[in-house]
């Protein structure tokens, strides 16, 4: 089933990963990991999606590196579904704040939880990637990924920071970019982007009309 | 180069030198050390604490965070269409080549594609930043060693690549130049047969880099087996472009993707080198910005004609969904998760950038090490602070 590189040209697009090979890496993960794989969404042509139980998010790793043969390590990262309750901070601040949706929607292959962590792995041999998401209970604890890929180190301690998620065996989550007494987690959705609250964007001031639009005086603007 | 002979003589110098160390135990009291963030070896701000053993390193950390600009951040209060000047600025470099794989995850959640004279300019001028990016690193390796010409000579023609990439996009570092659905402008007149002719001064700059450093004994004893990654150890960090291939694995995105873009119309070979250390690395950037050169070439042979924007609305809405884009930037994978929710700006994007990856390598690589190589592995890994921090 490995597609040898002097078998792939530029002219044989075929000889690229067709979606069986997808489909079993589903089978493979399942096979390892049994109903640990909540649900795993196949796009044909474009991209695979895995979700695995929170418990079984370290032997995922084991089964993808060991049994799939994904041994390049992409990055790990995390979703914070929880719509912005300051929109996209282009609010006027002389107007009451409006109305905003707040449920949490997930994305993919769907989810139970407002923070995913998510991950990419790639099988640099069959030319196929991974993507492979895990809910995080309300602890916010998930099971560290570096005895799987060394290279989850850093991208765990830039999550933690940035996420406030624990990674469960990472002994060393110091921060990366923050001062150490940094308060607040940027990259969740409720912490706002205070450049944005203090200093208003100019678009809401001095609003130009697109061109084309209705009202279209200004010419080719 | 160094031929067989040679290479036995430096092995058993080494073998003698490490004897001498095992035979006279020297006392050595630990130090710590360090290096930046304000270092000439660095292109940016990057801190390095190495704890030493005499001259040895035993423990290395480098610490980054100096230049965070919190782009994961900012994209999810702009619009698609301004984005792409905010991932201009994280391998400042090689800033078209970040455009681009952003716009193929917008144009991929969109169902959209550019016409194919986009792509093959898109093509194009990704090879350019590639070359125009490489080529510094080729100059300042032998900054890092000492030698002054090279950064000289790289300057110098890296000049015509970036007067190229001006004629066309009108930014020399920050073109901004790809849109959702195609480029803004198309190619100027004159720009095939002037890039042609710097194609062939950049050949002539790679055979002149080749001889004044990778033919040199002192750069040949510094960065020979000096710094050896591993295969295994460098999948597991996840290193990637040059820094992977020299350690013998044969992955390149252009090649074993299939993209939007023109990779597949023109021939070219992804070189490998078995060794791992910092000679190999190099060594397959040299080997690579070759072959860019004649990528381009043949893309400027084979350039169709037709439109250079697809039918895109006024307004860029970008429907439900993930979408996950890499392409191979000069540093490496370079890769875009977005996350769309149907608005005018994207709900997340997660930035996975080259030397973040590459640079946590370090406190493996850099064990061991002596002082003065420190210099050199860092420079051979090259990184862009930019490309770290984001």
């Amino acid at each position: 089933m490995v597609v040898r590189l002097s078998d792939v040209t530029t002219e044989e697009p075929a000889a690229l990963p067709g979606d069986g090979l997808r489909e079993q890496i589903v089978d493979q993960v399942r096979a390892e990991i049994g109903d640990a794989l909540v649900d795993s969404l196949v796009k044909p042509g474009d991209d695979l999606w895995l979700r695995v139980r929170t418990d079984a998010w370290r032997e995922a790793g084991f089964a993808l590196r060991d049994t799939v043969g994904c041994e390049y390590f992409c990055f790990v990262s995390a979703l914070d579904w929880l719509p912005s309750p300051f929109g996209r901070g282009e609010d006027d601040p002389t107007e009451p704040p409006p109305e905003r949706d707040t449920e949490v929607r997930q994305g993919y292959t769907g989810g139970d939880t407002r923070f995913q962590v998510f991950a990419r792995v790639t099988n640099t041999r069959l030319h196929v990637g991974v993507t492979i998401k895990t809910d995080v209970p309300d602890d916010l604890s998930v099971p560290s990924w570096v005895p799987v890929y060394a290279g989850a180190n850093w991208h765990e301690r830039e999550t933690h920071e940035m996420f406030g998620i624990t990674f469960a065996g990472h002994n060393d989550l110091r921060n990366m970019y923050l001062p150490m007494d940094f308060e607040g987690y940027p990259l969740r959705k409720d912490f706002p982007l205070l450049s944005r609250l203090l200093k208003p964007w100019p678009g809401i001031v001095d609003v130009e009309p697109l061109p084309g639009e209705d009202d279209d005086e200004g010419g080719e603007s | 180069m160094t031929d067989l002979v040679d290479r036995k003589k430096l092995n058993y110098i080494a073998a003698q030198a490490a004897d001498a160390r095992v035979n006279v135990e020297l006392e050595t009291g630990g130090m710590t050390l360090n290096i930046g963030p304000q270092h000439p070896a660095t292109h940016g701000t990057l801190r390095i604490i190495v704890r030493l053993d005499g001259e040895q390193v035993v423990w290395a950390e480098p610490s980054a965070g100096y230049m965070h600009r919190g782009y994961e951040k900012l994209t999810e209060v702009r619009t698609y269409p301004q984005i792409t000047t905010l991932i201009n600025r994280i391998d400042w470099l090689g800033s078209f080549a970040n455009e681009v794989p952003f716009i193929l995850a917008a144009e991929k959640l969109m169902d959209i594609e550019a016409p194919p004279r986009a792509q093959w300019i898109r093509t194009l001028l990704f090879e350019l930043s590639r070359i125009a990016n490489i080529s510094l690193f080729l100059g300042d390796l032998g900054a890092q060693m000492g030698a002054v010409t090279p950064v000289f000579y790289a300057f110098r023609d890296r000049e015509h690549v970036l007067n190229l990439i001006e004629s066309a996009t009108g930014g020399r570092f920050h073109p901004n130049f790809d849109r959702i659905g195609g480029l803004k402008e198309d190619l100027p007149a004159g720009f095939i047969d002037e890039t042609h002719s710097v194609m062939r001064r950049l050949r002539n700059f790679c055979d002149e880099v080749e001889d004044l450093l990778f033919g040199n004994i002192v750069f040949q004893t510094r960065t020979r087996g000096v710094g050896v990654i591993p295969k295994e150890v460098a999948v597991q960090y996840g290193l990637s472009g040059a820094n992977l291939r020299a350690s013998g694995v044969d992955w390149d995105l252009r090649r074993d993707q299939r993209l939007p873009l023109s990779y597949d119309k023109v021939d070219f070979k992804v070189w490998t080198h078995p060794d791992g250390d910092s000679f190999a690395r190099c060594w397959v950037r040299l080997q690579e910005t070759r072959e860019a050169t004649k990528i381009v070439d043949q893309l400027l042979d084979g350039l169709p004609a037709g439109p250079i924007m697809a039918k895109v609305p006024r307004i860029i809405k970008v429907p439900e969904g993930e979408a996950w884009v890499s392409t191979e930037n000069p540093l490496g994978e370079m890769g875009y998760y977005v996350v769309s929710k149907g608005a005018l700006g994207p709900f997340r994007v997660k930035i996975r950038s080259a030397s973040f990856n590459n640079i946590s390598v370090t406190p493996w690589v850099l064990r061991g090490v002596y002082v003065p190589d420190i210099v050199t592995v860092l420079a051979s890994l090259y990184f862009i602070l930019g490309d770290i921090d984001r």
